[in-house]
Protein backbone atom coordinates (compact mmCIF):
# COMPACT_ATOMS: atom_id res chain seq x y z
CA UNK A 1 0.00 0.00 0.00
CA UNK A 2 2.88 2.28 -0.75
CA UNK A 3 1.30 5.23 -2.42
CA UNK A 4 2.85 8.63 -2.95
CA UNK A 5 0.09 10.51 -1.20
CA UNK A 6 0.39 8.32 1.89
CA UNK A 7 4.13 8.90 2.01
CA UNK A 8 3.56 12.61 1.64
CA UNK A 9 1.12 12.53 4.56
CA UNK A 10 3.60 10.63 6.72
CA UNK A 11 6.27 13.22 6.17
CA UNK A 12 3.75 16.00 6.76
CA UNK A 13 2.75 14.41 10.06
CA UNK A 14 6.32 14.15 11.21
CA UNK A 15 7.34 17.62 10.06
CA UNK A 16 6.06 19.88 12.87
CA UNK A 17 7.45 17.66 15.60
CA UNK A 18 10.77 17.25 13.84
CA UNK A 19 11.14 21.00 13.47
CA UNK A 20 10.34 21.57 17.15
CA UNK A 21 12.80 18.88 18.17
CA UNK A 22 15.40 20.50 15.96
CA UNK A 23 14.90 23.88 17.59
CA UNK A 24 14.77 22.70 21.19
CA UNK A 25 17.05 19.65 21.11
CA UNK A 26 19.46 19.90 18.20
CA UNK A 27 20.21 23.63 18.23
CA UNK A 28 21.01 23.61 21.96
CA UNK A 29 23.50 20.83 21.23
CA UNK A 30 25.53 23.35 19.28
CA UNK A 31 25.53 25.42 22.44
CA UNK A 32 27.88 22.77 23.77
CA UNK A 33 30.74 24.77 22.22
CA UNK A 34 30.29 27.13 25.18
CA UNK A 35 31.89 24.43 27.30
CA UNK A 36 35.12 25.17 25.43
CA UNK A 37 34.85 28.93 25.66
CA UNK A 38 35.30 31.63 28.21
CA UNK A 39 31.72 32.64 27.62
CA UNK A 40 30.62 36.18 28.38
CA UNK A 41 26.82 36.61 28.15
CA UNK A 42 25.72 39.28 25.72
CA UNK A 43 28.46 38.67 23.22
CA UNK A 44 27.81 36.52 20.15
CA UNK A 45 28.80 32.89 20.48
CA UNK A 46 31.28 33.30 17.58
CA UNK A 47 33.17 36.11 19.27
CA UNK A 48 33.91 34.33 22.53
CA UNK A 49 37.41 33.39 23.58
CA UNK A 50 38.26 29.70 23.06
CA UNK A 51 39.86 28.04 26.02
CA UNK A 52 39.97 24.36 25.07
CA UNK A 53 39.48 22.07 28.01
CA UNK A 54 40.19 24.74 30.60
CA UNK A 55 36.62 24.67 31.96
CA UNK A 56 36.82 20.93 32.45
CA UNK A 57 40.19 21.14 34.15
CA UNK A 58 38.92 23.92 36.39
CA UNK A 59 35.82 21.94 37.31
CA UNK A 60 37.83 18.89 38.32
CA UNK A 61 40.22 20.99 40.38
CA UNK A 62 37.48 22.68 42.35
CA UNK A 63 36.60 20.81 45.53
CA UNK A 64 32.94 21.73 44.84
CA UNK A 65 33.08 20.17 41.42
CA UNK A 66 34.37 16.83 42.68
CA UNK A 67 31.96 16.86 45.62
CA UNK A 68 28.86 17.29 43.47
CA UNK A 69 29.83 14.33 41.29
CA UNK A 70 30.39 12.25 44.40
CA UNK A 71 27.08 13.38 45.98
CA UNK A 72 25.22 12.64 42.79
CA UNK A 73 26.54 9.12 42.53
CA UNK A 74 26.04 8.33 46.22
CA UNK A 75 22.45 9.63 46.29
CA UNK A 76 21.55 8.01 42.97
CA UNK A 77 23.05 4.67 43.99
CA UNK A 78 21.22 4.69 47.32
CA UNK A 79 18.00 5.51 45.48
CA UNK A 80 18.52 2.74 42.94
CA UNK A 81 19.06 0.09 45.62
CA UNK A 82 16.29 1.25 47.96
CA UNK A 83 14.02 1.87 45.00
CA UNK A 84 14.44 -1.73 43.97
CA UNK A 85 14.17 -3.48 47.32
CA UNK A 86 11.16 -1.67 48.78
CA UNK A 87 8.83 -2.01 45.77
CA UNK A 88 9.70 -5.70 45.42
CA UNK A 89 9.03 -6.29 49.12
CA UNK A 90 5.77 -4.37 48.90
CA UNK A 91 4.66 -6.24 45.78
CA UNK A 92 5.40 -9.58 47.46
CA UNK A 93 3.39 -8.59 50.54
CA UNK A 94 0.50 -7.47 48.40
CA UNK A 95 0.70 -10.67 46.41
CA UNK A 96 0.42 -12.71 49.61
CA UNK A 97 -2.60 -10.78 50.92
CA UNK A 98 -5.85 -12.61 50.27
CA UNK A 99 -8.61 -10.06 50.87
CA UNK A 100 -9.38 -8.42 47.54
CA UNK A 101 -11.04 -5.17 48.64
CA UNK A 102 -8.19 -4.61 51.06
CA UNK A 103 -5.59 -5.10 48.32
CA UNK A 104 -7.42 -2.70 46.05
CA UNK A 105 -7.70 0.04 48.65
CA UNK A 106 -4.04 -0.31 49.59
CA UNK A 107 -3.04 0.02 45.94
CA UNK A 108 -5.21 3.09 45.45
CA UNK A 109 -3.56 4.78 48.40
CA UNK A 110 0.08 4.00 47.69
CA UNK A 111 -0.01 5.33 44.10
CA UNK A 112 -1.09 8.77 45.27
CA UNK A 113 2.28 10.36 46.16
CA UNK A 114 3.63 9.53 42.70
CA UNK A 115 1.33 12.12 41.16
CA UNK A 116 2.18 14.92 43.58
CA UNK A 117 4.82 17.44 42.62
CA UNK A 118 8.04 17.75 44.57
CA UNK A 119 7.15 21.35 45.29
CA UNK A 120 4.14 20.21 47.29
CA UNK A 121 5.80 17.18 48.84
CA UNK A 122 8.84 19.21 49.84
CA UNK A 123 6.50 21.69 51.51
CA UNK A 124 4.93 18.86 53.47
CA UNK A 125 8.26 17.21 54.32
CA UNK A 126 9.84 20.46 55.45
CA UNK A 127 6.85 21.10 57.68
CA UNK A 128 6.90 17.62 59.22
CA UNK A 129 10.65 17.58 59.76
CA UNK A 130 10.89 21.08 61.19
CA UNK A 131 12.25 21.58 64.69
CA UNK A 132 8.79 21.58 66.26
CA UNK A 133 7.26 19.32 63.60
CA UNK A 134 5.52 16.01 64.15
CA UNK A 135 8.62 13.90 63.58
CA UNK A 136 10.62 15.68 66.26
CA UNK A 137 7.64 15.56 68.61
CA UNK A 138 7.37 11.83 68.06
CA UNK A 139 11.08 11.33 68.69
CA UNK A 140 10.70 13.52 71.76
CA UNK A 141 8.46 10.86 73.27
CA UNK A 142 11.55 8.66 73.41
CA UNK A 143 13.64 11.42 74.88
CA UNK A 144 15.42 12.35 71.64
CA UNK A 145 16.38 16.00 71.46
CA UNK A 146 14.88 17.92 68.49
CA UNK A 147 16.98 17.52 65.35
CA UNK A 148 17.25 20.22 62.70
CA UNK A 149 16.80 17.62 59.94
CA UNK A 150 16.76 19.88 56.92
CA UNK A 151 20.04 21.53 57.90
CA UNK A 152 21.84 18.36 58.93
CA UNK A 153 24.50 16.82 56.75
CA UNK A 154 24.12 13.49 58.53
CA UNK A 155 20.40 13.31 57.71
CA UNK A 156 20.00 15.06 54.39
CA UNK A 157 20.88 12.16 52.07
CA UNK A 158 18.60 9.85 54.00
CA UNK A 159 15.76 12.34 53.78
CA UNK A 160 16.27 12.57 50.03
CA UNK A 161 16.52 8.82 49.48
CA UNK A 162 13.68 7.72 51.74
CA UNK A 163 11.29 10.45 50.68
CA UNK A 164 11.92 9.39 47.08
CA UNK A 165 11.26 5.77 47.99
CA UNK A 166 8.13 6.88 49.81
CA UNK A 167 6.89 8.78 46.74
CA UNK A 168 7.63 6.11 44.18
CA UNK A 169 7.46 2.64 45.77
CA UNK A 170 3.77 2.10 45.08
CA UNK A 171 4.06 3.10 41.49
CA UNK A 172 7.24 1.09 40.91
CA UNK A 173 5.52 -1.95 42.42
CA UNK A 174 2.98 -2.03 39.56
CA UNK A 175 5.42 -3.64 37.19
CA UNK A 176 6.35 -6.33 39.73
CA UNK A 177 2.69 -6.97 40.45
CA UNK A 178 2.13 -7.48 36.74
CA UNK A 179 5.00 -9.98 36.72
CA UNK A 180 3.56 -11.74 39.78
CA UNK A 181 0.17 -12.24 38.17
CA UNK A 182 2.00 -13.76 35.22
CA UNK A 183 3.33 -16.67 37.28
CA UNK A 184 1.70 -19.93 36.32
CA UNK A 185 -0.69 -20.99 39.15
CA UNK A 186 0.03 -24.66 38.51
CA UNK A 187 3.54 -24.06 39.86
CA UNK A 188 2.02 -23.15 43.23
CA UNK A 189 -0.28 -26.17 43.09
CA UNK A 190 2.63 -28.47 42.38
CA UNK A 191 4.63 -26.91 45.22
CA UNK A 192 1.69 -27.39 47.59
CA UNK A 193 1.39 -31.04 46.56
CA UNK A 194 5.01 -31.49 47.49
CA UNK A 195 4.27 -29.96 50.89
CA UNK A 196 6.03 -26.63 50.41
CA UNK A 197 5.51 -24.06 53.13
CA UNK A 198 4.59 -20.48 52.41
CA UNK A 199 8.18 -19.37 52.70
CA UNK A 200 9.39 -22.19 50.46
CA UNK A 201 6.83 -21.24 47.82
CA UNK A 202 8.04 -17.65 48.04
CA UNK A 203 11.66 -18.66 47.58
CA UNK A 204 11.25 -21.36 44.98
CA UNK A 205 8.28 -20.16 42.92
CA UNK A 206 7.52 -16.48 43.41
CA UNK A 207 11.01 -15.04 43.46
CA UNK A 208 12.27 -16.97 40.42
CA UNK A 209 9.06 -15.86 38.71
CA UNK A 210 9.83 -12.17 39.06
CA UNK A 211 13.60 -12.46 38.82
CA UNK A 212 13.68 -11.56 35.09
CA UNK A 213 11.75 -8.37 35.84
CA UNK A 214 14.10 -7.50 38.70
CA UNK A 215 17.14 -8.10 36.49
CA UNK A 216 15.66 -6.01 33.71
CA UNK A 217 14.78 -3.05 35.91
CA UNK A 218 18.09 -3.05 37.74
CA UNK A 219 19.91 -3.13 34.43
CA UNK A 220 17.93 -0.21 33.09
CA UNK A 221 18.56 1.74 36.28
CA UNK A 222 22.28 1.86 35.47
CA UNK A 223 21.45 4.72 33.13
CA UNK A 224 20.20 6.71 36.11
CA UNK A 225 23.37 6.73 38.13
CA UNK A 226 23.92 10.43 37.40
CA UNK A 227 20.28 11.34 37.96
CA UNK A 228 19.89 12.03 41.63
CA UNK A 229 16.58 13.85 41.12
CA UNK A 230 16.80 17.58 40.42
CA UNK A 231 13.20 18.53 41.23
CA UNK A 232 13.36 16.84 44.59
CA UNK A 233 16.72 18.13 45.77
CA UNK A 234 16.13 21.62 44.42
CA UNK A 235 13.05 21.86 46.62
CA UNK A 236 14.56 20.27 49.70
CA UNK A 237 18.11 21.53 49.93
CA UNK A 238 19.62 24.71 51.31
CA UNK A 239 23.16 26.07 51.59
CA UNK A 240 23.73 24.31 54.91
CA UNK A 241 23.58 20.89 53.25
CA UNK A 242 25.47 21.64 50.04
CA UNK A 243 28.34 19.44 51.16
CA UNK A 244 26.19 16.29 51.14
CA UNK A 245 23.19 17.24 49.06
CA UNK A 246 24.38 19.39 46.18
CA UNK A 247 24.18 17.41 42.93
CA UNK A 248 25.36 18.01 39.37
CA UNK A 249 22.03 19.40 38.18
CA UNK A 250 21.55 21.83 41.05
CA UNK A 251 25.19 22.88 40.75
CA UNK A 252 24.81 23.58 37.03
CA UNK A 253 21.71 25.65 37.75
CA UNK A 254 23.43 27.82 40.34
CA UNK A 255 26.67 28.09 38.43
CA UNK A 256 24.98 28.92 35.15
CA UNK A 257 21.76 30.75 35.80
CA UNK A 258 22.55 32.41 39.13
CA UNK A 259 26.28 33.14 38.80
CA UNK A 260 26.13 33.44 35.00
CA UNK A 261 29.21 31.29 34.44
CA UNK A 262 27.80 29.83 31.26
CA UNK A 263 30.99 28.18 30.01
CA UNK A 264 31.73 26.35 33.22
CA UNK A 265 28.12 25.32 33.79
CA UNK A 266 27.81 24.00 30.25
CA UNK A 267 31.01 22.01 30.72
CA UNK A 268 29.67 20.37 33.88
CA UNK A 269 26.36 19.67 32.16
CA UNK A 270 28.10 18.28 29.09
CA UNK A 271 30.22 15.90 31.11
CA UNK A 272 27.05 14.62 32.72
CA UNK A 273 25.20 14.25 29.40
CA UNK A 274 28.04 12.32 27.80
CA UNK A 275 28.51 9.92 30.72
CA UNK A 276 24.74 9.47 31.00
CA UNK A 277 24.42 8.72 27.29
CA UNK A 278 27.14 6.07 27.46
CA UNK A 279 25.56 4.48 30.53
CA UNK A 280 22.09 4.45 29.00
CA UNK A 281 23.33 2.84 25.79
CA UNK A 282 25.25 0.25 27.81
CA UNK A 283 22.24 -0.47 30.02
CA UNK A 284 19.92 -0.84 27.02
CA UNK A 285 22.38 -3.21 25.37
CA UNK A 286 22.64 -5.25 28.56
CA UNK A 287 18.87 -5.29 28.95
CA UNK A 288 18.56 -6.53 25.41
CA UNK A 289 21.10 -9.28 26.01
CA UNK A 290 19.83 -10.33 29.44
CA UNK A 291 16.09 -9.93 29.03
CA UNK A 292 15.54 -9.43 25.31
CA UNK A 293 14.12 -6.00 26.08
CA UNK A 294 13.64 -3.33 23.43
CA UNK A 295 11.85 -0.03 23.75
CA UNK A 296 11.17 0.34 20.06
CA UNK B 1 -1.29 -30.46 63.84
CA UNK B 2 -3.68 -29.22 61.18
CA UNK B 3 -5.07 -26.70 63.64
CA UNK B 4 -1.71 -25.21 64.54
CA UNK B 5 -0.95 -24.96 60.85
CA UNK B 6 -4.00 -22.79 60.29
CA UNK B 7 -3.14 -20.76 63.36
CA UNK B 8 0.34 -19.88 62.11
CA UNK B 9 -1.23 -19.20 58.74
CA UNK B 10 -3.61 -16.78 60.33
CA UNK B 11 -0.87 -15.06 62.23
CA UNK B 12 1.12 -14.71 59.03
CA UNK B 13 -1.90 -13.37 57.20
CA UNK B 14 -2.58 -10.76 59.85
CA UNK B 15 1.09 -9.76 59.91
CA UNK B 16 1.00 -9.24 56.15
CA UNK B 17 -2.16 -7.16 56.35
CA UNK B 18 -0.68 -5.12 59.16
CA UNK B 19 2.49 -4.38 57.21
CA UNK B 20 0.47 -3.38 54.14
CA UNK B 21 -1.65 -1.11 56.30
CA UNK B 22 1.52 0.54 57.57
CA UNK B 23 2.70 1.15 54.00
CA UNK B 24 -0.64 2.71 53.12
CA UNK B 25 -0.75 4.85 56.24
CA UNK B 26 2.75 6.10 55.53
CA UNK B 27 1.52 7.31 52.14
CA UNK B 28 -1.67 8.84 53.42
CA UNK B 29 -0.60 10.45 56.67
CA UNK B 30 1.60 13.30 55.33
CA UNK B 31 -1.15 14.38 52.95
CA UNK B 32 -3.78 14.13 55.66
CA UNK B 33 -1.52 15.97 58.09
CA UNK B 34 -1.06 18.97 55.81
CA UNK B 35 -4.83 19.15 55.32
CA UNK B 36 -5.28 19.12 59.10
CA UNK B 37 -2.72 21.89 59.50
CA UNK B 38 -4.43 24.01 56.87
CA UNK B 39 -7.70 23.93 58.82
CA UNK B 40 -6.07 24.58 62.18
CA UNK B 41 -5.63 27.64 64.24
CA UNK B 42 -2.39 29.48 63.52
CA UNK B 43 -1.16 29.55 67.09
CA UNK B 44 -2.01 25.88 67.62
CA UNK B 45 0.02 25.01 64.54
CA UNK B 46 2.99 27.06 65.64
CA UNK B 47 2.82 25.49 69.10
CA UNK B 48 3.07 22.09 67.39
CA UNK B 49 -0.29 20.91 68.66
CA UNK B 50 -1.60 19.54 65.36
CA UNK B 51 -0.95 15.83 64.94
CA UNK B 52 -3.90 14.24 63.29
CA UNK B 53 -7.07 16.31 63.64
CA UNK B 54 -7.25 20.05 63.00
CA UNK B 55 -6.86 21.96 66.26
CA UNK B 56 -9.05 25.02 66.63
CA UNK B 57 -10.83 24.33 63.33
CA UNK B 58 -11.20 27.41 61.16
CA UNK B 59 -11.18 28.47 57.54
CA UNK B 60 -9.16 31.66 57.88
CA UNK B 61 -6.28 30.39 55.69
CA UNK B 62 -8.72 29.62 52.92
CA UNK B 63 -10.33 33.02 53.33
CA UNK B 64 -6.94 34.62 52.86
CA UNK B 65 -6.30 32.51 49.74
CA UNK B 66 -9.70 33.45 48.32
CA UNK B 67 -8.68 37.07 48.57
CA UNK B 68 -5.17 36.47 47.27
CA UNK B 69 -5.01 37.81 43.76
CA UNK B 70 -1.47 36.52 43.19
CA UNK B 71 -2.46 32.98 44.08
CA UNK B 72 -5.36 32.97 41.67
CA UNK B 73 -3.33 34.52 38.90
CA UNK B 74 -0.76 31.74 39.31
CA UNK B 75 -3.53 29.16 39.43
CA UNK B 76 -4.98 30.55 36.21
CA UNK B 77 -1.60 30.44 34.47
CA UNK B 78 -1.21 26.81 35.49
CA UNK B 79 -4.65 25.93 34.15
CA UNK B 80 -3.89 27.67 30.87
CA UNK B 81 -0.60 25.87 30.65
CA UNK B 82 -2.16 22.48 31.32
CA UNK B 83 -4.81 22.98 28.65
CA UNK B 84 -2.41 24.31 26.02
CA UNK B 85 0.41 21.93 26.87
CA UNK B 86 -1.84 18.89 27.17
CA UNK B 87 -3.47 19.62 23.81
CA UNK B 88 -0.17 20.22 22.02
CA UNK B 89 1.39 17.11 23.55
CA UNK B 90 -1.63 15.08 22.47
CA UNK B 91 -1.58 16.29 18.87
CA UNK B 92 2.19 15.83 18.57
CA UNK B 93 2.02 12.36 20.07
CA UNK B 94 -0.60 11.01 17.69
CA UNK B 95 0.63 12.62 14.50
CA UNK B 96 4.16 11.41 15.12
CA UNK B 97 3.29 7.98 16.48
CA UNK B 98 1.08 7.13 13.52
CA UNK B 99 3.58 7.30 10.65
CA UNK B 100 6.28 5.80 12.87
CA UNK B 101 4.05 2.80 13.51
CA UNK B 102 4.22 1.93 9.80
CA UNK B 103 6.79 -0.63 8.79
CA UNK B 104 10.00 0.63 7.26
CA UNK B 105 9.10 -1.31 4.11
CA UNK B 106 5.99 0.80 3.61
CA UNK B 107 7.55 4.03 4.81
CA UNK B 108 11.14 4.47 3.73
CA UNK B 109 12.72 6.95 6.07
CA UNK B 110 10.82 5.65 9.07
CA UNK B 111 13.97 4.37 10.75
CA UNK B 112 15.77 7.64 10.14
CA UNK B 113 13.03 9.56 11.96
CA UNK B 114 13.12 6.93 14.70
CA UNK B 115 16.84 7.38 15.30
CA UNK B 116 16.39 11.13 15.28
CA UNK B 117 13.78 10.85 18.03
CA UNK B 118 15.79 8.45 20.13
CA UNK B 119 18.89 10.60 19.79
CA UNK B 120 16.91 13.63 20.96
CA UNK B 121 15.52 11.61 23.86
CA UNK B 122 18.84 10.27 25.08
CA UNK B 123 21.18 13.18 24.54
CA UNK B 124 20.72 16.82 25.38
CA UNK B 125 22.86 19.91 25.31
CA UNK B 126 22.00 20.54 28.93
CA UNK B 127 20.28 23.28 30.83
CA UNK B 128 22.33 26.33 29.82
CA UNK B 129 22.21 25.93 26.01
CA UNK B 130 18.47 25.22 26.18
CA UNK B 131 17.95 28.30 28.32
CA UNK B 132 19.89 30.45 25.86
CA UNK B 133 17.94 29.01 22.92
CA UNK B 134 14.57 29.68 24.53
CA UNK B 135 15.48 33.22 25.56
CA UNK B 136 17.07 34.01 22.18
CA UNK B 137 13.87 33.03 20.41
CA UNK B 138 12.20 35.51 22.72
CA UNK B 139 9.89 33.22 24.63
CA UNK B 140 10.67 34.58 28.11
CA UNK B 141 7.70 35.79 30.08
CA UNK B 142 5.39 34.08 27.63
CA UNK B 143 3.22 31.08 28.40
CA UNK B 144 4.69 29.45 25.29
CA UNK B 145 8.04 29.02 27.02
CA UNK B 146 6.32 26.49 29.29
CA UNK B 147 4.62 24.63 26.48
CA UNK B 148 6.67 24.71 23.29
CA UNK B 149 10.12 23.45 24.36
CA UNK B 150 8.54 20.21 25.60
CA UNK B 151 5.92 20.04 22.85
CA UNK B 152 7.07 16.62 21.65
CA UNK B 153 6.92 14.08 24.49
CA UNK B 154 9.23 11.55 22.84
CA UNK B 155 8.63 8.79 25.34
CA UNK B 156 4.86 9.07 24.86
CA UNK B 157 5.34 9.00 21.10
CA UNK B 158 7.17 5.69 21.45
CA UNK B 159 4.53 4.25 23.79
CA UNK B 160 1.68 5.19 21.48
CA UNK B 161 3.64 4.01 18.45
CA UNK B 162 3.99 0.61 20.10
CA UNK B 163 0.28 0.62 20.82
CA UNK B 164 -0.59 1.48 17.21
CA UNK B 165 1.62 -1.38 16.08
CA UNK B 166 -0.38 -3.80 18.17
CA UNK B 167 -3.54 -2.95 16.18
CA UNK B 168 -4.24 -5.36 13.31
CA UNK B 169 -2.64 -4.25 10.04
CA UNK B 170 -5.73 -5.33 8.15
CA UNK B 171 -7.54 -2.30 9.53
CA UNK B 172 -5.16 0.03 7.76
CA UNK B 173 -5.39 -1.94 4.54
CA UNK B 174 -9.18 -2.01 4.66
CA UNK B 175 -9.29 1.73 5.22
CA UNK B 176 -6.99 2.31 2.27
CA UNK B 177 -9.15 0.07 0.10
CA UNK B 178 -12.14 2.18 1.01
CA UNK B 179 -10.27 5.23 -0.12
CA UNK B 180 -9.24 6.71 3.22
CA UNK B 181 -6.01 8.65 3.23
CA UNK B 182 -3.44 8.55 6.03
CA UNK B 183 -5.03 11.43 7.95
CA UNK B 184 -8.49 9.92 7.75
CA UNK B 185 -7.22 6.52 8.84
CA UNK B 186 -5.57 8.11 11.85
CA UNK B 187 -8.58 10.20 12.82
CA UNK B 188 -11.35 7.73 12.12
CA UNK B 189 -9.74 4.41 12.99
CA UNK B 190 -6.52 4.60 14.98
CA UNK B 191 -7.51 7.32 17.44
CA UNK B 192 -10.95 5.87 18.30
CA UNK B 193 -9.38 2.44 18.81
CA UNK B 194 -6.66 3.78 21.09
CA UNK B 195 -8.71 5.81 23.54
CA UNK B 196 -7.40 4.08 26.70
CA UNK B 197 -3.78 4.37 25.60
CA UNK B 198 -4.19 7.99 24.52
CA UNK B 199 -6.03 8.84 27.72
CA UNK B 200 -3.14 7.39 29.68
CA UNK B 201 -0.40 9.39 28.01
CA UNK B 202 -2.51 12.55 27.98
CA UNK B 203 -3.25 12.29 31.70
CA UNK B 204 0.44 11.80 32.33
CA UNK B 205 1.36 14.86 30.31
CA UNK B 206 -1.36 16.89 32.03
CA UNK B 207 -0.04 15.87 35.45
CA UNK B 208 3.48 16.70 34.28
CA UNK B 209 2.41 20.17 33.18
CA UNK B 210 0.53 20.84 36.38
CA UNK B 211 3.48 19.73 38.52
CA UNK B 212 6.28 21.49 36.62
CA UNK B 213 7.84 24.43 38.41
CA UNK B 214 11.35 24.82 37.09
CA UNK B 215 10.66 26.18 33.61
CA UNK B 216 8.38 28.77 35.18
CA UNK B 217 11.18 29.77 37.50
CA UNK B 218 13.85 30.22 34.84
CA UNK B 219 11.84 31.57 31.91
CA UNK B 220 9.61 34.00 33.79
CA UNK B 221 11.38 37.11 35.02
CA UNK B 222 8.32 38.51 36.74
CA UNK B 223 6.71 36.68 39.65
CA UNK B 224 3.27 37.64 38.39
CA UNK B 225 3.85 35.33 35.42
CA UNK B 226 4.69 32.30 37.57
CA UNK B 227 2.56 29.17 37.26
CA UNK B 228 1.19 27.87 40.55
CA UNK B 229 3.93 25.38 41.42
CA UNK B 230 6.62 28.00 40.88
CA UNK B 231 4.65 30.48 42.96
CA UNK B 232 4.40 27.97 45.82
CA UNK B 233 8.02 26.96 45.44
CA UNK B 234 9.03 30.57 45.90
CA UNK B 235 6.85 30.93 49.00
CA UNK B 236 8.45 28.01 50.70
CA UNK B 237 11.98 29.09 49.84
CA UNK B 238 11.82 32.83 50.27
CA UNK B 239 14.88 32.81 52.48
CA UNK B 240 17.80 34.06 50.44
CA UNK B 241 20.48 31.34 50.26
CA UNK B 242 23.32 33.77 50.79
CA UNK B 243 21.59 35.22 53.83
CA UNK B 244 21.01 31.73 55.15
CA UNK B 245 24.70 30.91 55.05
CA UNK B 246 25.47 33.80 57.34
CA UNK B 247 22.77 32.99 59.87
CA UNK B 248 23.41 31.06 63.04
CA UNK B 249 21.28 28.00 63.72
CA UNK B 250 19.27 29.86 66.36
CA UNK B 251 18.44 32.69 64.01
CA UNK B 252 17.46 30.17 61.40
CA UNK B 253 15.08 28.46 63.79
CA UNK B 254 13.45 31.80 64.60
CA UNK B 255 13.07 32.55 60.92
CA UNK B 256 11.46 29.19 60.28
CA UNK B 257 9.03 29.69 63.15
CA UNK B 258 7.99 33.05 61.77
CA UNK B 259 6.80 31.57 58.48
CA UNK B 260 3.08 31.09 58.24
CA UNK B 261 2.74 27.31 58.29
CA UNK B 262 -1.04 27.27 58.27
CA UNK B 263 -1.38 29.51 55.25
CA UNK B 264 1.35 27.68 53.36
CA UNK B 265 -0.35 24.38 54.16
CA UNK B 266 -3.63 25.68 52.76
CA UNK B 267 -1.85 26.74 49.57
CA UNK B 268 -0.32 23.28 49.22
CA UNK B 269 -3.74 21.73 49.69
CA UNK B 270 -5.34 23.92 47.01
CA UNK B 271 -2.51 23.03 44.63
CA UNK B 272 -3.15 19.34 45.32
CA UNK B 273 -6.87 19.51 44.58
CA UNK B 274 -6.68 19.25 40.77
CA UNK B 275 -4.50 16.15 41.08
CA UNK B 276 -6.91 14.61 43.58
CA UNK B 277 -9.78 15.37 41.20
CA UNK B 278 -8.26 13.53 38.25
CA UNK B 279 -6.78 10.81 40.44
CA UNK B 280 -9.69 8.38 39.89
CA UNK B 281 -9.14 8.64 36.13
CA UNK B 282 -5.40 8.26 36.51
CA UNK B 283 -6.05 5.16 38.61
CA UNK B 284 -8.20 3.62 35.93
CA UNK B 285 -5.77 4.20 33.12
CA UNK B 286 -2.23 4.14 34.33
CA UNK B 287 -1.86 0.43 34.99
CA UNK B 288 -2.77 0.07 31.37
CA UNK B 289 -0.15 2.68 30.60
CA UNK B 290 2.60 0.70 32.29
CA UNK B 291 1.64 -2.41 30.39
CA UNK B 292 1.63 -0.27 27.25
CA UNK B 293 5.35 0.27 27.58
CA UNK B 294 6.07 -3.43 27.44
CA UNK B 295 4.25 -4.02 24.17
CA UNK B 296 6.86 -4.79 21.57
CA UNK B 297 6.90 -4.86 17.84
Amino acid sequence: MKSKSALFSYHAMLLPGSVLLFIFHIIPMFGIVMAFQHFIPGKSIWKQRWVGFENFAFMLQMPDGRQVFLNTIIIAAMKIVAGLVVPVAFALLLHEARIRWFKRSIQTIVYLPHFMSWVILAGIITNMLSLDGVVNQFLGLFGVKPILFMASNTWFRHIVVWSDVWKEFGFSAIIYLAALTGINPSLYEAAEMDGASRLQKLIHVTLPGILPTIVLLSTLSIGNILNAGFDQIFNLYNPLVYSTGDIIDTYVYRLGLIQMQYGLATAVGLLKSVVALILIVVSYRLAYKLANYRIF
Amino acid sequence: MVRSQTLTNRIEDSAILLMLAIFALACLYPVWYIVAVSFSDKSATNAGMVHFWPVGFNLSSYHIILGDEKFFRAFGISVKRVVLGGAINFVMTVIMAFPLSREAKLFPGRNLYMWYLVFCMLFSGGLIPLYITVTTIGLQNSIWSLVIPGAVPIFNVILVMNFFRSLPKELYEAATMDGAGAWQTLLRIYIPLSVPALATVTLFSVVGHWNAFFDGLIYMNKPDKYPLQTYIQQLVVIIDPELMKSLTTDELVKLMKASDKTLNAAKLVVAMIPILLIYPFLQRFFIHGIVLGSVKE
